[in-house]
């Protein structure tokens, strides 16, 4: 079996934790199918990304290249295609990010490689390819087999493969760009910041967060009671963000903040894997649902399975006896 | 300015349980609701504010069965000016890659500046259809768009990447973006134009009716399964007084309040 590639994601001179993950599961899959693992970095002075690598992997291909700084997914498709038809890879694993998802669909359907995103488990045998990934709101999981194929693409959920350590000592080359510029069609201007708001999230022991199951922006002032009878901050899931309910700056999940409390309350929240992506990290987290099948209950430590509507007033009143 | 803009019906899954059906690789579909997938809403509705401020023309389509024209019939009535159904039933169980090329096959015979997908759809939640049918129409592409305007015929999109960070972009026309949730406001349909649109023509294509008739599939459903539970919740049980006493207590315990 030819060699397993890793693409490394960086943003703003960070490596981002994915990669360690893509690296831990690439690592596993190469030492099941005795074969090789190599990091693709590119990127703009990449030395102290390529340190980190290093001890990862078997062998470390770079592009280190001006254009290539800022993510560009047009950019890299360009000098990514042109590496795999020359390299061949088995498998080319990337990350099922913003990054991830705007560059795989597009570079292997160039290349015609089999590929699929947002994959939690892979499993190689006779150079063919099974992998798991979610449907219908995260309720199911599906065993989802690849078209035979010498190659292939996969986007790895974030999460999925807790990355481990590992003292390889990758050959390291440097690679020259097939290209000197961005394209036209697509140049990168900015990042832009997200604001901060008046309340940080992140800094308080319990949070309170509601979701779409709280139906209407008129009854948001129950949560707000509540979490004030527990001496908590409102967050929210996205769709709260989307009708405007709550500022951005309360959004718990991956394309908002990641929280660590002592105690996290989701009530009328469905738990999807970008919302768990930020609360999984509580140390205490509750559900309240009235779908005893929500995903949610199967991150949560205490569940009540009923309409929150009946149990938030009554539960705040238990609270503030007991208080 | 000619806007196309996929859309898909999904059954509604996020409040109710979700049954394996006897064949292993689909669900139960009899006591489901169906709907237009949500980031295809946020879609259409970008192509109707982009319509208002430009002029031009919307096309809806959609690959899926008959119910589907009620779908692409409430597109027309917020603002869509045709709709177009491929008719699903002509063809077996599709995967994201097939879906893309048949999609590719019916929009390369349009005219068009500007595609507009949703970012994921909540039912095969691949979050690769948008990007896949840019590559295969060989125009540019820019995915989870949160912010979309037109200047001097380029695209100034804002793009969102994890933690809130934007991410701004310049691109070239004709070109496909996937539209991420809360980029504007969707608006509902009025019964009236609900009325109205009824009495629009919905194009059906058919699978004869393509210039292609091999779709290769990238990969196939083996068998569906109920997550594994990864940490074990303790459910507290009883009247809503009797579960609310028993997680204070908890609490309390815990030294959380
Ligand atoms: C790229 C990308 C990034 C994303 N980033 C994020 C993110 O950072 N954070 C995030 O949260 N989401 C994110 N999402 C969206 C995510 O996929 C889900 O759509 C979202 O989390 C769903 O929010 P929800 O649970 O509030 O709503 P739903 O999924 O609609 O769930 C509502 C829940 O409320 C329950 N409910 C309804 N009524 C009641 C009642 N009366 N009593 C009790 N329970 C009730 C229902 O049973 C259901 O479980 C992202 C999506 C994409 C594609
Ligand atoms: N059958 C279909 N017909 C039309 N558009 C579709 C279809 N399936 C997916 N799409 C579009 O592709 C987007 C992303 O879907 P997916 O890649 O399945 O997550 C959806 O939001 C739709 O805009």
């Amino acid at each position: 079996m030819s060699e397993i590639f890793v693409l490394i994601e960086h943003r703003q001179e960070e490596i981002r934790d994915i990669s360690f993950e893509l690296l831990t599961c690439g690592r596993k899959l190469a030492e099941e199918n005795s074969s090789k693992l190599t990091a693709v970095i590119l990127g703009f002075n990449t030395e102290k990304i390529v340190e980190k690598i290093k001890s990862e992997v078997h062998r470390v291909l770079i592009y280190d290249n001006e254009i290539l700084k800022e993510f560009n997914s047009e950019t890299y498709q360009i000098v990514l295609s042109y590496l795999i038809a020359k390299e061949n890879p088995f498998l080319f694993l990337i990350g099922h990010t913003a990054f991830g998802m705007d560059l795989c669909p597009a570079l292997a359907t160039q290349l015609k490689i089999p590929f699929t995103t947002d994959c939690l488990n892979i499993e190689i045998s006779d150079n063919k390819i099974k992998v798991v990934r979610q449907m219908f709101d995260g309720k199911l999981d599906a065993k989802v087999i690849l078209r035979e194929n010498p190659s292939y693409m996969l986007t790895l959920r974030a999460g999925s493969f807790p990355a481990t350590e590992s003292n390889l000592e990758a050959e390291v080359s440097n690679l020259d760009s097939p290209i000197s510029e961005e394209p036209d069609y697509r140049k990168f201007i900015e990042y832009i910041e997200a604001v901060a708001g008046d309340v940080d999230i992140t800094k308080s022991d319990i949070v309170v967060g509601i979701g779409r199951g709280i139906k209407e922006q008129d009854n948001m002032t129950l949560i707000e009671d509540f979490a004030a009878s527990i001496g908590g901050v409102v967050a929210c899931s996205r769709p709260i963000v989307d009708s405007d309910w709550l500022p951005k700056d309360r959004q718990i999940g991956s394309s908002g903040k990641v929280i660590k409390p002592k105690l996290y309350i989701a009530i009328g929240i469905s738990g999807a894997f970008q919302h768990i992506a930020g609360m999984k990290g509580a140390e205490t987290i509750v559900a309240i649902n009235r779908d005893a099948n929500a995903p949610i209950f199967n991150e949560a430590d205490y569940g009540i399975v009923d309409d929150l509507f009946k149990v938030i007033p009554i539960l705040k009143e238990k609270i503030l006896e007991m208080k | 300015m000619e806007i196309i803009v996929c859309i898909k019906r999904v059954p509604q899954t996020a409040e109710v349980a979700v049954k394996i059906d006897s064949t292993g690789k689909g669900i139960e579909k009899d006591r489901l609701t169906f709907d237009t997938n949500e980031s295809d809403t946020y879609a259409l509705e970008e192509a109707v504010l982009m319509k208002e401020k430009f002029g031009g023309n919307i096309t809806v389509i959609s690959l899926g069965d008959e119910d589907t024209e009620d779908t692409l019939r409430i597109a027309l009535a917020k603002g869509a000016d045709n709709a177009i159904r491929i008719k699903a039933e002509d063809f077996g169980v599709l995967d994201g890659f097939q879906t893309s090329q048949i999609l590719q096959s019916a929009i390369k015979t349009l005219n068009y500046d500007v595609i507009f997908t949703g970012c994921i759809s909540t039912d095969a939640a691949y979050s690769q259809i948008g990007v896949t049918l840019a590559e295969l129409l060989e125009i540019p592409h820019a995915s989870l768009v949160v912010n979309f305007d037109i200047n001097n015929e380029r695209a100034d999109v804002q793009r969102e990447l994890e933690g809130g960070l934007i991410e701004h972009l310049d691109i070239s026309l004709p070109a496909l973006f996937t539209i991420q949730t809360g980029i504007n406001e969707p608006r509902y349909a009025s019964l009236i134009k609900i009325r109205r649109a009824t009495k629009k023509i919905i194009k059906v294509i058919g699978k004869d009716e393509l210039q292609q008739d091999e779709f290769i599939s990238n990969s196939t459903l083996d068998e569906l399964f109920v997550p594994p539970i990864s940490k074990q919740v303790e459910f507290l049980t009883g009247s809503v007084g009797e579960s609310s006493a028993k997680l204070a207590g908890i609490f309390k315990e815990k030294g959380l309040i």
